[in-house]
C-alpha cells in the first residue's frame, strides 16, 4: 500500500517534470528562464565574490593567477550571457504577451526551443570548471590569446561553443518576439499605446536580430581556427586579430543595450504605477528607445580606443558616443517628471526603480566620460572601466531586475513577497552596491588595469581595494535577503490577487498566475494605461467570453534539439566525430520533425475565475 | 449556431500562424543578412593576404562559376513554377518543379565541389593561409545554405501527398528561404568573383 | 647611469606611483586636463539631476490614507525641449577639445631624435632603440625634456603600453605596428604595467620609464654599445662560462659576447637596471638568486623555467649578471 503510494507519488513528480519538459506556455518557459538565470546569477556572483576576496589585499594568495582569470572570464560570461540577458528574456516571457493582450507568443515550440538552447549553453559552459578548466581569457575573449597557440586547453572552446549554442537560443527569441508584438496585439493595442515595457522587449529583439550575426560568426572564426586549423587569428599565415575585436564590439555594444532597454522599460512601468501616474513624454520616451538603439550599432569602435584605428576613426566613434547621452538624458527627466506630482508609494520595486535613477545617472556620466578618445586613453581597461560597467549593469539593469522581481512576482506566482525583508534587501544592495564600486573609479584613475589578479602595496591602493570588498560582503547579504524573501513567499507569502499594486497594464486585469490561455475574452483596448483606464471607465465588457480556446500542445522536440547540439559541442570538444555526427544528427531530426509534424493542438474551455 | 462561429474564431489562432510563420521567416532571413555581411566584410579584409598562393585574381575561373551561378538561378525560377503549381492545386507539377529545384541545387554544389577541389589542388588551402581560410568559410557557408535547402526540399517532396494549406505555407517557407540563398550567392559571385578578377 | 637611477628612487615615494592624476609630461597632462574637465561637468550634472530627482521623492511621497489619483500631467514641450538642449550644449563643450586632443596627442609621421621600437612578450618588454642600434628590456631610459617616438608591436598575444603619469595606453597587437609618443618633463621614474589581460603574468609586466638628462642618456647608450664584457671577479668568470653551458644563453643575449639568444629578454647592461623579473623584484644579488632559484614560483606563467641550479651556480650567475655593466 505505502508503495503503491510511493509509487504513485513518483509518478506524479515524473508527469511534473515532463510537463515542464514540454511546456510550450510561455509563463512557465518564462519561469524556465528565471529559476535557471536566477541560479546561474548566484553562480556568477560566487565568482565575483572570490574575485573581491582575493583582492582584499596586496600579493594575496588566495586564488593563483591560472584560476584567477578563469574566475573573472566566468563571471563575466555567466553574468552577461547567461544571468542578466535570459532574466530579462524570463520577464518578457512571463509579462509581455499579457501586456499586449495575446494569448502566446508567435512561436511556441520556438520559444521553448530558445530556453533549452540556453541551458544548453550554460550547462555546457559551466561544465568546463570540472572537464578540463574554465576559459580564461576574458568575457570579450580576445585574440590571439583565446587562439590554440597561446590556449590548447578546452575552455575556450567551452566559452566558444557554449556562447554560440546559447547566442542562437537569444537570436530565436528576439525573432519569437518582434513577431509576437508586431502581429498579435490584441484589438486596439496600437504601436502607440504599447506599455514601454513591450517597446523596449520590441527594440530589443531588433538589437537582438541584427546583434547577434557578428558574434555567431567572429565564433565560428575562432572555433574553426582551434579545430580546423583556419588561419582567420594566426599572425605568420596573414591573420588579423584585430578582426575578433572588432566583430566583438560591433555585436558587444549593441548587447549593451540589449542588457540596458529592457531596464528602461521596467523602470516605465514601476515609476509610471506607483507614482500612479501615466508616464511622462510617452512618445518622446518611445523615440528616445529608437535613436539609442539605432546608435549602440554605430559606437562599437569606443571599446577599442587605444587599438590604433587612428584619429579619424576615433573622432567619429567619440561623437556617435556622446550622442547617445542625450536620448538617455531625456529618459532620466521623463522619469523624474513622471514623480512629479504623483503620489509615490514607496514599495520595495518603487525603491529600487527610484533607486535606479542616481545609479544609472552615475554610469551613464561616466559612460560619457569614457567616450572622451584621449581622456579614455587612461581610464580604458582600468578599474574606472570596471567600474562604470558595474555601474551601468548593476546600478542600472540589476536595480531594475530587482524592481521587476518585486513588482511581477505576485502576477507570475500568486503571491506577494515580503515588503520588510525588501526593505533589508534594498538598502543592503544599494549600499553595498556602492561601497564596492564607487571606490573603484579612483582605483583605476590611481592605475590599477583590470584583470590582474594582485597588485603591490606600493600601488597606495591597499586600503580602497579592502572597502571595495567590504562592500561587495555587505552586497551579498543583500542578495541572500532577496533569496530568503522568495524563499518565505513561495512557502507562505500572501496571496497577491489579480490587481495588487493597483496596475495600469493589461497583465493585471487577468487572474495571478494567469490561467494557461492568459485571458478567456481577449481585452479590447481605449487607450495608453489600457487596464487603468477600463478600471475607472463605467462601460461593462459586454462581448462574450470565448468558450473553445486553440492552445498549441506539448512537446519534447525542442528540448531533444538542444541535447542534440549539447551532444555535438561535448563531441567538438572532447574532438569525437562520430558524437559531433549523432549530436547533429538529433538536432536535424528535431528540426525535420518540427517542420512537418501538424500541431492538432488543445482546445481549453475557461474555467469560470478565469473569466472573472 | 454561436458554437461553430466560437470554433471558428478559435481557429483564427491557427490561421494568423501562417502570416506569422512568413513575417517570422522575412526577420530571420535579415538575420543571415547580417551574418552573410560579417562572412563577406571577413573576406574583404582578409583576402589580400595570400602570402605566395594564388589570390582571387589568379584563382578564380568566371565561366565555370558562371555556369554555376546560371544554374542557381534557373532553380529560383523552377522554385517560383512549384509555387505557382501550390497555387493552381496541381501536385504533379510541385512534384516535378521541387525535384528541379533539388537537382539543380546538388548540381551547383557539384560545380562548388569542383571549384573546391582545383583550388586547393593550387595550393589555396584552409589552413595555410587566411585568405584560403576567409574564401572556404564564406562559400562553405553558403554551400551548407544550399544543402540545407536541398534537404527542406526533399522532405517537402515526402510530405506532397499532403497537400493542404498547411503544406503551402511549408512551401512558400521554403521558397523564401532558397531565394534568399540565391541572392546571396549573386552577392558573392558579384563582390568576390567579379572584383577579384578585375582587380 | 647607475646614481641617477637611484637618485630616481629616492625622492619622496609618491602615493600613487601609477596615477594618472598626476600627469608628469605633455601627453598624461592634455589627458588629465580633459579628465577634469568632463569630471566637473559630469559631476554638475549628477548632482544637478540627483538633486531634482530627490526633491521629488520626498515632496511627492504618498502620505497615509491618500491614494487619490495624481496628477495627469504627461507632457510639456518647453521642458522638453530644454532637457535635450542642455546636455546638447554640454556635450559640445567636452567633444572640442577632444576631438583636437584626438589629433594633437597623434605622433607626427617623421620620427624624433629618440624613437624606441616596443615589443610586447608575454611577459616582458623588449625595447629596440633603433636609431642607437641599443636593445634593453622593460626599463625604459630616455633623456628627459624630449618627445620620445615609440612604435609598439607584439611577439605573441595583445599587450597594452600604460605608464599613466606619461601617457594613456596603446595596445601592442601582433602583427601590426603601432605608434605613440611620451615625454617625461623632470627627470625621476615613472611605473606602468601591461594594460591588457595578456596571460597569467599579466598582473606582473611592469615597465618603467627612468628619465635622465641628456649627458646622462648619452653615457648610457655609450655603456649600452661598449659594454664591459669580461668580468673582473674570478666567481663572476665561473658565471660567465655556467651562462653558456647551462642554458641561459640560449635565450638571452649579451652585447659583446657569444651570447645571442632571442627569446628572453636582452641583459646587456642588466647590473645597471633597478628591478628584475619584470619590475616584479629589485635588482638585488638576493632577490636575484630568489629569482634564478625558481622563476615560475615568482611570475606564474614565466616562461623561464626552473633549471634546478645548485647553490654555487647561482652564485656564479648572480655575480657574472651583476658585472654587467
Amino acid at each position: 500500500m505505502a508503495m503503491a503510494l510511493g509509487r504513485a507519488a513518483t509518478a506524479a513528480v515524473r508527469l511534473r517534470a515532463w510537463s515542464w519538459l514540454t511546456t510550450v506556455d510561455h509563463k512557465r518557459i518564462g519561469i524556465l528562464y528565471l529559476v535557471t538565470s536566477a541560479f546561474l546569477f548566484l553562480v556568477g556572483g560566487f565568482e565575483a565574490f572570490l574575485i573581491r576576496l582575493q583582492l582584499i589585499r596586496p600579493d594575496n594568495h588566495l586564488v593563483s593567477s591560472a584560476m584567477y582569470s578563469q574566475l573573472f572570464t566566468m563571471h563575466g560570461t555567466t553574468m552577461i550571457f547567461l544571468a542578466v540577458m535570459p532574466i530579462l528574456v524570463g520577464f518578457m516571457n512571463a509579462v509581455m504577451p499579457l501586456m499586449i493582450g495575446a494569448r502566446d507568443v508567435a512561436f511556441p515550440r520556438l520559444n521553448a526551443l530558445s530556453y533549452w538552447m540556453y541551458l544548453a549553453g550554460a550547462l555546457l559552459l559551466n561544465s568546463s570548471w570540472f572537464l578540463g578548466g574554465a576559459p580564461n581569457a576574458g568575457w570579450f575573449n580576445y585574440a590571439p590569446i583565446s587562439t590554440g597557440a597561446y590556449n590548447p586547453g578546452p575552455g575556450i572552446d567551452f566559452y566558444d561553443l557554449g556562447v554560440q549554442i546559447a547566442g542562437i537560443g537569444t537570436l530565436m527569441t528576439g525573432i519569437n518576439f518582434l513577431v509576437t508584438i508586431l502581429a498579435m496585439r490584441t484589438e486596439g493595442m496600437s504601436l502607440m499605446r504599447m506599455p514601454l515595457f513591450v517597446w523596449t522587449t520590441l527594440i530589443t529583439s531588433l538589437l537582438i536580430i541584427f546583434a547577434f550575426p557578428p558574434l555567431t560568426a567572429n565564433l565560428f572564426f575562432l572555433m574553426f581556427d582551434r579545430l580546423a586549423g583556419t588561419a582567420f587569428f594566426n599572425v605568420p599565415h596573414g591573420g588579423d586579430v584585430v578582426l575578433w575585436e572588432q566583430l566583438f564590439w560591433t555585436f558587444g555594444h549593441p548587447e549593451v543595450y540589449i542588457l540596458v532597454l529592457p531596464a528602461f522599460g521596467i523602470i516605465s512601468e514601476v515609476v509610471a504605477t506607483f507614482s500612479r501616474k501615466p508616464l511622462f513624454g510617452y512618445a518622446s520616451m518611445v523615440w528616445a528607445v529608437e535613436v539609442i538603439a539605432f546608435l549602440s550599432f554605430i559606437v562599437w569602435s569606443h571599446h577599442m580606443f587605444p587599438v590604433g584605428l587612428g584619429p579619424t576613426v576615433n573622432t567619429m566613434f567619440v561623437l556617435t558616443s556622446m550622442a547617445i547621452a542625450v536620448p538617455t538624458g531625456i529618459k532620466i527627466f521623463n522619469w523624474i517628471a513622471t514623480m512629479w506630482g504623483g503620489r509615490i508609494q514607496l514599495t520595495t520595486a518603487m525603491l529600487f526603480a527610484m533607486s535606479f535613477i542616481p545609479t544609472f545617472v552615475v554610469g551613464g556620466t561616466s559612460g560619457v566620460m569614457t567616450a572622451l578618445a584621449p581622456a579614455d586613453m587612461q581610464f580604458h581597461d582600468s578599474y574606472f572601466v570596471v567600474a562604470h560597467l558595474h555601474y551601468v549593469l548593476i546600478g542600472g539593469t540589476l536595480m531594475a531586475v530587482f524592481a521587476a522581481a518585486y513588482y511581477w512576482f505576485p502576477k507570475i506566482t500568486g503571491r506577494l513577497m515580503s515588503e520588510r525583508l525588501g526593505r533589508w534587501n534594498f538598502w543592503l544592495v544599494t549600499v553595498g552596491f556602492n561601497v564596492a564600486f564607487l571606490p573603484q573609479h579612483f582605483i583605476g584613475l590611481w592605475g590599477m588595469p583590470r584583470r590582474v589578479y594582485t597588485y603591490g602595496p606600493g600601488l597606495g591602493l591597499s586600503f580602497w581595494n579592502a572597502l571595495s570588498t567590504v562592500g561587495v560582503f555587505i552586497l551579498t547579504l543583500g542578495i541572500l535577503v532577496m533569496v530568503m524573501n522568495v524563499v518565505h513567499a513561495l512557502r507562505r507569502g500572501e496571496a497577491a490577487g489579480p490587481d495588487p499594486w493597483d496596475g495600469r497594464t493589461l497583465e493585471w486585469s487577468t487572474a495571478s498566475p494567469a490561467p494557461p490561455y492568459n485571458f478567456a475574452r481577449l481585452p479590447r483596448v481605449r487607450g495608453r494605461d489600457a487596464f487603468w483606464e477600463q478600471k475607472r471607465s463605467t462601460e461593462r465588457e459586454l462581448w462574450p467570453v470565448d468558450r473553445h480556446i486553440h492552445l498549441p500542445s506539448p512537446t519534447p522536440v525542442p528540448a531533444l534539439m538542444a541535447l542534440g547540439l549539447l551532444v555535438a559541442a561535448y563531441g567538438a570538444i572532447f574532438r569525437s566525430i562520430p558524437v559531433v555526427a549523432a549530436g547533429l544528427g538529433l538536432t536535424v531530426y528535431g528540426i525535420h520533425r518540427s517542420m512537418f509534424d501538424v500541431d492538432p493542438g488543445v482546445i481549453v474551455t475557461p474555467t469560470e475565475e478565469g473569466a472573472a | 449556431m454561436s458554437d461553430a462561429r466560437e470554433a471558428a474564431g478559435a481557429l483564427a489562432f491557427a490561421d494568423g500562424a501562417h502570416e506569422r510563420a512568413r513575417f517570422g521567416m522575412w526577420i530571420f532571413l535579415s538575420a543571415e543578412c547580417a551574418f552573410f555581411a560579417c562572412l563577406i566584410g571577413a573576406y574583404l579584409a582578409l583576402h589580400g593576404r595570400t602570402l605566395g598562393v594564388p589570390g582571387p585574381g589568379a584563382l578564380f575561373d568566371i565561366p565555370v562559376t558562371l555556369a554555376a551561378t546560371l544554374v542557381l538561378l534557373v532553380s529560383s525560377l523552377t522554385m517560383v513554377l512549384a509555387v505557382d503549381a501550390i497555387e493552381r492545386e496541381a501536385v504533379d507539377a510541385l512534384k516535378g518543379w521541387l525535384a528541379t529545384t533539388a537537382a539543380l541545387g546538388v548540381t551547383f554544389l557539384g560545380f562548388e565541389a569542383y571549384d573546391f577541389a582545383d583550388y586547393w589542388a593550387r595550393g589555396v588551402t584552409l589552413q595555410g593561409t587566411v585568405f584560403g581560410s576567409s574564401v572556404y568559410t564564406l562559400l562553405g557557408f553558403h554551400g551548407l545554405h544550399v544543402a540545407f535547402g536541398i534537404f527542406w526540399i526533399l522532405s517537402l517532396l515526402r510530405a506532397c501527398a499532403a497537400l493542404t494549406a498547411e503544406g503551402a505555407v511549408k512551401t512558400y517557407l521554403a521558397s523564401l528561404y532558397w531565394h534568399f540563398v540565391d541572392v546571396v550567392w549573386i552577392v558573392i559571385f558579384s563582390v568576390v568573383y567579379l572584383v577579384g578578377k578585375a582587380t | 647611469m647607475g646614481p641617477s637611477v637611484i637618485a630616481g628612487m629616492a625622492g619622496a615615494p609618491l602615493r600613487y606611483p601609477q596615477s594618472a592624476l598626476a600627469p608628469a609630461g605633455p601627453v598624461a597632462r592634455s589627458e588629465f586636463q580633459l579628465i577634469q574637465l568632463s569630471l566637473v561637468i559630469m559631476l554638475g550634472v549628477f548632482v544637478a539631476v540627483t538633486a531634482a530627482f530627490a526633491y521629488t521623492a520626498v515632496r511627492y511621497r504618498s502620505r497615509p490614507g491618500n491614494l487619490a489619483p495624481a496628477s495627469a500631467v504627461d507632457e510639456n514641450r518647453r521642458l522638453e525641449i530644454g532637457w535635450t538642449l542642455v546636455p546638447l550644449i554640454l556635450l559640445v563643450v567636452m567633444a572640442v577639445p577632444t576631438v583636437k586632443d584626438s589629433y594633437a596627442l597623434t605622433p607626427p609621421d617623421t620620427p624624433r631624435v629618440v624613437d624606441v621600437r616596443v615589443i610586447g612578450h608575454q611577459f616582458w618588454w623588449e625595447l629596440q632603440y633603433t636609431r642607437l642600434g641599443v636593445t634593453t628590456a622593460n626599463e625604459l631610459v630616455i633623456p628627459y625634456g624630449r618627445k620620445i617616438d615609440l612604435s609598439l608591436t607584439s611577439a605573441d598575444v595583445i599587450h597594452s603600453f600604460w605608464v599613466p603619469r606619461l601617457a594613456g595606453k596603446t595596445d601592442l597587437n601582433p602583427g601590426q605596428l603601432n605608434t605613440a609618443w611620451i615625454q617625461a618633463d623632470r627627470p625621476g621614474v615613472y611605473e606602468g604595467q601591461c594594460a591588457e589581460y595578456c596571460g597569467l603574468g599579466h598582473a606582473n609586466m611592469h615597465i618603467r620609464v627612468v628619465a635622465v638628462t641628456d649627458r646622462e642618456f648619452a653615457r648610457w647608450v655609450d655603456g649600452m654599445r661598449h659594454p664591459r664584457v669580461t668580468p673582473a671577479s674570478a666567481l663572476a668568470k665561473r658565471g660567465m662560462a655556467l651562462f653558456g653551458q647551462v642554458g641561459c644563453s640560449s635565450c638571452h643575449t649579451v652585447a659583446g659576447t657569444r651570447f645571442h639568444g632571442q627569446l628572453g629578454p636582452e641583459l646587456t647592461g642588466m647590473g645597471n637596471r633597478a628591478t628584475i623579473a619584470a619590475g616584479t623584484l629589485t635588482n638585488t644579488p638576493a632577490h636575484l638568486r630568489r629569482w634564478l632559484a625558481n622563476p615560475p614560483a615568482i611570475l606564474p606563467g614565466s616562461t623561464m623555467p626552473d633549471l634546478h641550479l645548485t647553490g654555487s651556480q647561482i652564485s656564479a650567475l648572480t655575480a657574472y649578471v651583476e658585472s654587467l655593466r
